[in-house]
C-alpha cells in the first residue's frame, strides 16, 4: 500500500466513522439481538428466557394476528395500485405547460408535509358520522336521500366496521401529491420526438399516454410502487391515533404494525413482537423481490 | 387544431381545479371548525356545513339573542334562561316550522387560548423545537462528512459499506423496535430525548445518500487544487465541498425538520412525562382525553400545520428539487 492509499484509507474511514459506530450500534446490534429475542419469552424487565420456536409456533394459531396481515393486505390492496393510478392521472394532467400549473402542484402536495397527527385528527372530524363534512356534504348534494330511496342510510365510517378500511383508504389517497411530484420528474424525462412520431402515426391523445407515455414512466412507477408497499406495510401511526391505539371498531383496522407495537409496549410482549417484526420482514423482502423480478418484464429502461 | 387544444387546456383546468378543491377543502375545514363556537360545531340535522364561522348576538344585557328569519317579525329570544319566541313582539308557545336562524358572520376566537391552556403548549413547542434544531445538526454534521468519505475518498471497502447504508434503508423500522428500546432502557435513556436526538449524529441512511449523490457531482479538479495548494481532507471538506452544497444541506435540513417536528411513534415510546411531550404527542393525548371538544382540536391542528405550511411555502423550490432528486436517482 503506497502512502497515499493509506491516507485515504485512514481518512475514509474516519470520515465514514459515525455511520460505521452508528451502524454497529443502532442497526447491527439490534438486528442481530431482535433474532435472539424473538426465539425467548422476554417482558424488558427480567432476562429473556430461550423459548426456541414457540413465538413462531404461537404466530401460526394466532386469531389476532390473522386478522392484522388480512387487514394489512387489506389495505395495501386497496390503498397502493389506485394511489398509483390516481397519481399518474394527475401528473399527467400537470404535466401540460399550462398556466397556474405550479400552484395546483403545491395544492396537491400540501397534505403530504402537514405532520400525520394533524391530519389524522383531522380526518377524524371530516369522518364523524353525525356532524362530520363528509356526510354533510354528502346529505347536501342528495347522496343520503337516494340512498333511502333503497333503504340504506349514510355510512358510519370509522365507526362502523364494514366502513372503517375503506374510511383509511380513502384517506390515504389525500396523501398522493409526493408520488404526483416524483411522477412529473417522470414525465420531464419522457423525449418529446416520441411524441412527435406518435403524432405523424396519427395516434390520439389516449393512445400517446398508452404507448409511449405509461411504458416510459415504467421505471418511476417500480420506484413509487416498491416504496408504496413498503410504506402500507408499516402503516401505524394513522390508525393508532384514529383508533386510540385500539385498532377498532371490532379489530377492523387493526394492522400488522399496530398490533406488533401492542404486544411490545402494551403487553410487554417484546420475544412475541420481535418475531413479528421478523415475519414483517419477510414479507416486505419477498414482496420487493418479487416485484424487482416482475420488473424485468414490464419496466422499460431508457436507451434499452 | 387551435381550437383543440382551447377545449383541451379548458377540460384539464377544470379537473385540475375541481381535484385542487377536494385536496384544499379538508384544510378549511379545519380552520373554519377552529374558529366555531361548540354550539355551532353540531349542526342541527339536515343543516348544510356551515363553512364560514357565525355567531350568536347579544343584547345589551349580555343575553343571547337569536334573530330568527323566514317570518317578518319573528324572533326568538333567550330571555333569562328561557327560550321566548316572539312574533311582532308578541309571545307565543308554538315554534313555528319555517323559521330559520338568523346569525352573523364571528369568529370564536376561544378555541385556541383554550387548546393552549388543555396542552401545555410553550412547553410543548420548546421540547418539539430544541429536538428538531439537535437532530437537524446532528443530521447535517454527520451526514455529510460520511456522505464525503463515500463520494470524495478511494478508500477498500467503500462502496461494500455503500451497499450496507443503502439496504438498511429498506429496513423494516419494526424488526429494531424492540432492540433499541431495551438498549435506550439498558442506558437509561428512556424517558428523556436522548433516543430521539443522539442517534441523529451517528448519520441517518437517506441524508447520507442524499448528500452523497450531491458531492459526486463536484467537479475532482477542485478537490485537486486544493491538495495541492496543502489543505488536508477536513480543510477541503469544510472550504470547497460544504461551501458549495449549501443547496443539498439546506434541503436535508428541511426533510429532517419535517420530519422529526411530526415523528410520533419514537416520541410516543420514549417520551413518559407529559412535560416532556412534543407538540404531535401532545395533540394526540389531547384528542384522547378530550375526544368531542372539536373547536379546540382543530385550533390545535392549525396551530401545528400553519407553521409547516409557511415553511413549505418559503422553500418550496429546495422541496421539490428535493424529492425529484431522491425519487428519480433512487
Amino acid at each position: 500500500m503506497t502512502r497515499t492509499e493509506r491516507r485515504d484509507l485512514r481518512n475514509g474511514l474516519l470520515f465514514a466513522s459515525p455511520y460505521i459506530i452508528g451502524f454497529l450500534t443502532f442497526t447491527f446490534y439490534p438486528f442481530a439481538a431482535s433474532v435472539y429475542y424473538s426465539f425467548c419469552s422476554f417482558n424488558a424487565i427480567d432476562p429473556p428466557v430461550w423459548t426456541g420456536l414457540s413465538n413462531y409456533r404461537q404466530m401460526m394459531s394466532d386469531g389476532y394476528l390473522h386478522t392484522s396481515l388480512y387487514n394489512t393486505f387489506y389495505y395495501t390492496i386497496g390503498s397502493v395500485p389506485i394511489g398509483i393510478a390516481l397519481s399518474i392521472l394527475l401528473a399527467v394532467f400537470l404535466n401540460q405547460k399550462l398556466r397556474g400549473m405550479a400552484a395546483y402542484r403545491t395544492i396537491f402536495f400540501l397534505p403530504t408535509i402537514v405532520p400525520v397527527v394533524a391530519t389524522s385528527v383531522l380526518w377524524l372530524w371530516v369522518f364523524n358520522a353525525e356532524s362530520g363534512l363528509l356526510n354533510g356534504v354528502l346529505r347536501q348534494i342528495g347522496v343520503e336521500w337516494l340512498l333511502s330511496q333503497f333503504g340504506y342510510g349514510l355510512p358510519n365510517w370509522l365507526s362502523d366496521e364494514n366502513w372503517s378500511m375503506p374510511s383509511l383508504i380513502l384517506m390515504s389517497f389525500w396523501g398522493v401529491g409526493g408520488a404526483v411530484v416524483i411522477f412529473l420528474a417522470g414525465l420531464a424525462e419522457v423525449p418529446d420526438s416520441l411524441y412527435e412520431v406518435a403524432e405523424i402515426d396519427g395516434a390520439g391523445p389516449i393512445r400517446k399516454f398508452w404507448n409511449v407515455t405509461l411504458p416510459m414512466i415504467t421505471p418511476t412507477i417500480l420506484f413509487n410502487l416498491v416504496m408504496g408497499l413498503i410504506g402500507a406495510f408499516q402503516y401505524f401511526t394513522q390508525v393508532y391515533i384514529m383508533t386510540a391505539g385500539t385498532g377498532g371498531p371490532a379489530n377492523s383496522t387493526l394492522v400488522y404494525a399496530l398490533y406488533l407495537y401492542q404486544k411490545a409496549f402494551m403487553y410487554l410482549n417484546m420475544g412475541y413482537a420481535s418475531a413479528m417484526g421478523w415475519m414483517l420482514f419477510a414479507m416486505v423482502l419477498a414482496l420487493t423481490v418479487g416485484v424487482m423480478y416482475s420488473s424485468k418484464r414490464w419496466v422499460h429502461y431508457h436507451g434499452e | 387544431m387551435g381550437n383543440r387544444n382551447a377545449i383541451k387546456r379548458i377540460v384539464a383546468h377544470l379537473l385540475l381545479a375541481a381535484t385542487s378543491v377536494l385536496f384544499i377543502v379538508p384544510f378549511v375545514w379545519m380552520v373554519s371548525t377552529s374558529l366555531k363556537h361548540e354550539s355551532r360545531i353540531f349542526p342541527e340535522s339536515g343543516k348544510p356545513p356551515e363553512w364560514i364561522p357565525r355567531t350568536d348576538q347579544f343584547d345589551e344585557q349580555g343575553r343571547r339573542l337569536i334573530i330568527y328569519e323566514g317570518k317578518p317579525g319573528v324572533e326568538l329570544k333567550d330571555v333569562d334562561d328561557k327560550k321566548v319566541i316572539l312574533v311582532d313582539g308578541q309571545e307565543l308557545n308554538v315554534w313555528p316550522s319555517d323559521v330559520t336562524p338568523q346569525t352573523r358572520i364571528g369568529f370564536h376566537w376561544q378555541n385556541y387560548p383554550k387548546a393552549f391552556a388543555t396542552m401545555n403548549f410553550w412547553v410543548n413547542l420548546r421540547n418539539t423545537l430544541f429536538i428538531c434544531v439537535s437532530v437537524v445538526i446532528g443530521t447535517v454534521i454527520s451526514c455529510s462528512l460520511v456522505a464525503y468519505s463515500f463520494s470524495r475518498i478511494e478508500w477498500p471497502g467503500r462502496d461494500a459499506l455503500f451497499v450496507v447504508v443503502l439496504a438498511t434503508m429498506m429496513l423494516p423500522y419494526e424488526v429494531t423496535l424492540v432492540p433499541l428500546f431495551v438498549l435506550y432502557k439498558w442506558l437509561g435513556w428512556t424517558g428523556s430525548f436522548k433516543p430521539l436526538i443522539i442517534p441523529a449524529f451517528f448519520g441517518t441512511p437517506f441524508y447520507i445518500f442524499l448528500l452523497r449523490q450531491f458531492f459526486m457531482g463536484i467537479p475532482r479538479d477542485l478537490s485537486s487544487a486544493a491538495r495541492i495548494d496543502g489543505c488536508s481532507e477536513l480543510g477541503i471538506f469544510m472550504n470547497v465541498i460544504i461551501p458549495l452544497s449549501k443547496p443539498a444541506l439546506a434541503t436535508a435540513a428541511l426533510f429532517m425538520f419535517l420530519f422529526q417536528w411530526a415523528d410520533f411513534l419514537n416520541p410516543l415510546i420514549y417520551l413518559q412525562d407529559d412535560r416532556q411531550y412534543t407538540l404531535a404527542i401532545a395533540l394526540q393525548q389531547f384528542q384522547s382525553n378530550h375526544e368531542s371538544e372539536w373547536g379546540p382540536l382543530m385550533a390545535m391542528s392549525t396551530v401545528i400545520t400553519v407553521p409547516i405550511i409557511v415553511l413549505f411555502f418559503l422553500t418550496q423550490r429546495t422541496f421539490i428539487q428535493g424529492i425529484t432528486m431522491t425519487g428519480l436517482k433512487g
